[in-house]
């Protein structure tokens, strides 16, 4: 099995392929899917698709790290990370023997 | 935010569109996501994030509540790491 990576051009491609529109217009569209969704997660919102998974912000508090280099302690400011949890939909098929 | 309302605003943005359109739209969209990793492919969207594939070892493990020593299948697991742009952007740089 040969790997791939699939990019927004890959994306926008399906929706030319399936859905006939023009090739601008599925670029834009692409885009426009991703924007909204980072507008939510920036916001501080969930975003839930069903059948694919959920992503969540998280906020965390400040903790001491320590530069595996030098050795050097150095406190980890407090910040937001972003989580991906995927549906069992998601993960079904990606473990089906194909 | 649902998939139903990122329809919702998606059509919003696009009223020449039909809202059943928009719908087939998204759906595309992560569809095609969905069958790259069941692929075992990686889909890598800059400035968004990147959902790669890891593969998970068989394993014995144990019920916790019987103590009984179960296999567990090899499996494989989907993975997202947050986008350079995105990371930023939530930390309001």
């Amino acid at each position: 099995m040969t790997e791939r990576t699939i990019t927004r051009a890959d994306l926008a491609d399906a929706l030319y392929k399936h859905l006939g529109l023009s090739r601008s217009e599925s670029a834009d569209l692409v885009e426009l899917v991703l924007n909204t969704m980072t507008d939510q997660i920036v916001a501080g919102n969930t975003v839930k698709i069903s059948g694919f998974g959920a992503f969540e912000v998280r906020q965390k508090g400040e903790r001491i790290g320590r530069n595996p280099k030098t050795g050097v302690e150095v406190p980890i400011t407090p910040r937001k990370v972003l989580t991906f949890r995927a549906s069992h939909l998601l993960k079904e098929k990606m473990n089906k023997s194909s | 935010m649902t998939k139903s309302e990122l329809v919702q605003k998606l059509a919003e943005a696009n009223p020449h569109l039909y809202l059943r359109d928009v719908e087939k739209i998204v759906d595309t969209v992560f569809d095609e996501i969905v069958s790259a990793l069941g692929r075992g492919d990686r889909v890598e969207l800059r400035g968004f994030g990147a959902f790669s594939v890891k593969e998970r070892a068989a394993r014995k493990g144990r019920n916790p509540r019987t103590g009984e020593t179960v296999q567990v299948e090899a499996k494989r697991m989907p993975f997202f790491k947050t986008g350079k742009e995105l990371r930023d952007r939530l930390n309001g740089k």
